[in-house]
């Protein structure tokens, strides 16, 4: 016999959870206290969207669920953004909720919020366990859908009254739930559809998607567009998927995307979708050419038609799909087309700038900031102008890039690099943020400090709310309301408050040293870089 | 358009909110939603009108598949399946007009199934449109009340639902 508390930890055990993110409460308590019993490590964030947040950067690295832990009421809603941010790029987490004994339930009592109502939207299921014999097969359950078919996060709310409950603990070898059977294989009618539309075509275009990295067909699609002879676009959340630098890789599409992606899909006679929702920042019907045939291979039915007409609907999971269509050894007669392709003005691979300009050009940074990094490290972007300037001028080769792309969440990137970090720890992870989305998460330096993670923060600091002020300067007619950061302290002198080591920098004469020093030492350090607060994001997209 | 959709769910607390969370959010126009239990006890069965044209159709359909709690979805079309509904109709009514409205009863095939001095209720169980037809001859007199219960519907012939195959 064990406590209900003790059979969540021991469930948690037997999903080889390791880690896990929370923030503590009453009516968590008695879950804390088994988990003080037990090998898993507890990291003890600041504010509880943090915990979900570096969940999230633990499962995008490590590929298992990530779990994050609240107390119930104001715990638990400030749980919510980072349920949302997970939600919306499909990113597998479990949240362990507490929640008021069961019979008050209803009643507004103390920290009572019906949070499995609260997340319904954006969770992919959530349970309020009323019993604590259900616990063993909600928890499994819990981490079977959070990691299968389309990921997604899914919480279990517990009523404290149910973690201190006596049971005996049966933990189910499989989760059987009869309304979930997630298609893994293509319809094989479908996959020959698939290949024979790109037998046929000439100016073939894949378009990859973060689902990519949630099948692991990385490998695969690199192979199917060499092998098939079709280059390559991704969406933000698809970043990585082919090395920058890769010949097939025309770099990432969209309203911030660059003008070779742009122009591709504009050209191309089939688009081939892989993992990616068509959102409405990367694609819509006016970027593409009016004949265009639609390939849209996605493990969500529901995604396919969504945003955009398909010609060849593909249900199933990337890694799976494109080992069958890899059978097929499709060709395209794309000789013409890559060779137009290379000939237009490709992304640079190396920004060239002046060393001794006393000023700070925000994608030069970056893009020396990437090359500068290991080959296969992590790149956290956070959100606003600086999210622009990284996904466009990160040079990535094995390494991955995380970012808040579907939910756009600021204050993202620090605690997701504290998640990477602990899936990887033999890896460098740099994040980087802007001085707004700082100062969303800068009590997380001390869950830093506290647990002796060694990651990078770069702050581009243009004391302001940059992309609003660039919003507010093309389409509000330069009023700029609410955008100036004024007030703010010295960046610089918070992270040596908590004995982290920082420096500032001006100009790109100081930024080659500076990037070498911050990579180079030995735990957490940050970076400061001042730029011009009238930089813009220099969008080509809509060119 | 009107369609019904018949879905089999898990039957269980929070599936009806999940449901209609997901058509509010969603921007989908229910019509009318009926549910109940089924022959499976642990199954229960919605029956949703929805207004709406094939690409909204389409993407109810999905997104009701996505639900972990939904075994089953299936369009039925209006003339292949039995459609009911109930209604009760309280109207108000005077001496004079009680015989009139009883008549109407008669020939809707409606029942009188409560009366007092003022006024008389009236169950119709039917088609909606009858249903329809029945409220609009009604409306002529004092109408104090109406409720109604919503679609539900049946494939004609042997088929069923059968959620053996939830795709």
């Amino acid at each position: 016999m064990m406590t209900g508390a003790q059979a969540m930890v021991k469930s948690l055990e037997k999903e080889g959870v390791s880690v896990v993110f929370g923030y503590p409460g009453a009516t968590i308590c008695p879950f804390y206290d088994a988990l003080s019993q037990s090998g898993i490590r507890h990291i003890l964030v600041r504010q509880e969207q943090n915990g979900g947040h570096a969940a999230n950067g633990y499962a995008r690295i490590s590929g298992k669920p990530g779990v994050c832990i609240a107390t119930s009421g104001p715990g638990a809603t400030n749980l919510l953004t980072a349920l949302a941010t997970a939600y919306m790029d499909s990113i597998p987490l479990v949240a362990i909720t507490g929640q008021v004994p069961t019979d008050l339930l209803g009643r507004d009592v103390f920290q009572e919020a019906d949070i499995t109502g609260c997340a319904e939207p954006f969770t992919k299921y959530s349970f309020l366990v009323k019993h604590a014999d259900e616990l063993p097969k909600v928890m499994k359950e819990a981490f079977c859908l959070a990691s299968t078919g389309r990921p997604g996060p899914v919480l279990v709310d517990v009523p404290i009254d149910v973690q201190n409950q006596m049971i005996e603990f049966n933990y189910p070898d499989k989760a059987q739930i009869r309304g979930y059977k997630p298609t893994q294989k293509g319809h094989a009618v479908q996959v020959k559809r698939v290949a024979s539309a790109i037998t046929k075509s000439k100016r073939p275009l894949l378009c990859i998607g973060g689902g990519a990295f949630l099948s692991h067909a990385e490998e695969n699609l690199r192979e199917l567009a060499e092998g098939a002879g079709i280059p390559v676009v991704t969406t933000m959340m698809g970043l990585g998927v082919l090395p920058t630098a890769h010949p097939l890789n025309l770099g990432m599409l969209g309203t911030h995307g660059c003008r070779a992606a742009n122009q591709a899909l504009r050209q191309s006679d089939l688009l081939l979708i892989v993992g990616a929702r068509v959102g409405d920042r990367a694609v819509s019907s006016g970027s593409l050419a009016p004949d265009v045939t639609i390939v849209h291979i996605d493990v969500d039915p529901a995604e396919i038609g969504k945003n955009l007409g398909t010609n060849i609907p593909l249900v199933g999971d990337a890694a799976k799909v494109t080992d069958q269509l890899a059978k097929l050894s499709p060709k395209a007669d794309s000789g013409e087309w890559l060779a137009h392709l290379t000939g237009e003005s490709r992304q640079k691979t190396c920004w060239n700038f002046d060393e001794a300009t006393n000023t700070i050009s925000p994608r030069a940074l970056i893009e020396l900031l990437s090359c500068s990094m290991d080959d296969d490290s992590i790149y956290v972007a956070d959100v606003g102008q600086n999210q622009m300037w990284s996904a466009r001028g990160v040079q990535l080769r094995r390494g991955r890039f995380l970012t808040s792309g579907g939910m756009g969440t600021m204050g993202y990137s620090i605690p997701a690099a504290i998640g990477a970090k602990l899936a990887s720890p033999e890896k460098q992870v740099v994040a980087v943020c802007g001085d707004g989305s700082f100062q969303m998460q800068m009590m997380e330096l001390a869950t830093i400090c506290q647990h002796g993670i060694n990651i990078k923060i770069v702050v581009m600091n243009n004391r302001r709310l940059g992309l609003v002020r660039e919003i507010q300067s093309q389409s509000y007619g330069n009023r700029q309301m609410a955008v100036d950061m004024a007030g703010s302290p010295d960046i610089c002198r918070i992270a040596a408050a908590y004995g982290i080591p920082a420096m500032q920098i001006h100009s790109m004469a100081e930024s080659k040293a500076a990037v070498e020093e911050l990579l180079q030492s030995e735990g957490t350090a940050l970076l400061e870089c001042m730029v011009d607060p009238c930089e813009n994001t220099g969008t080509e997209g809509a060119e | 358009m009107k369609h019904i959709i018949s879905v089999l769910v898990e039957n269980k607390a929070g599936v009806l909110s999940r449901i209609s969370g997901l058509f509010a959010r969603r921007g989908y126009n229910i019509d009318s939603l009926a549910v109940g239990v089924t022959e499976d006890k642990t199954i229960s069965r919605m029956t949703i009108v929805v207004e709406g044209d094939d690409y909204i159709i389409e993407q109810v359909e999905k997104q009701l598949n996505k639900q972990v709690d939904v075994l089953k979805v299936k369009k039925l079309n209006s003339e292949e399946s039995t459609r009911r509904e109930l209604i009760l109709i309280k109207v108000g009514v005077t001496a004079a007009q009680r015989g009139e409205v009883i008549d109407i009863v008669k020939v809707m095939g409606a029942k009188v199934v409560d009366i007092s001095h003022t006024t008389l209720s009236v169950e119709l169980c039917d088609r909606p449109e009858r249903v329809d037809l029945m409220t609009e001859l009604l409306n002529q007199y004092k109408v104090q009340e109406i409720v109604r219960t919503g679609t539900v519907a049946l494939e004609k012939g042997p088929g069923t639902i059968g959620y053996g195959s939830k795709k």
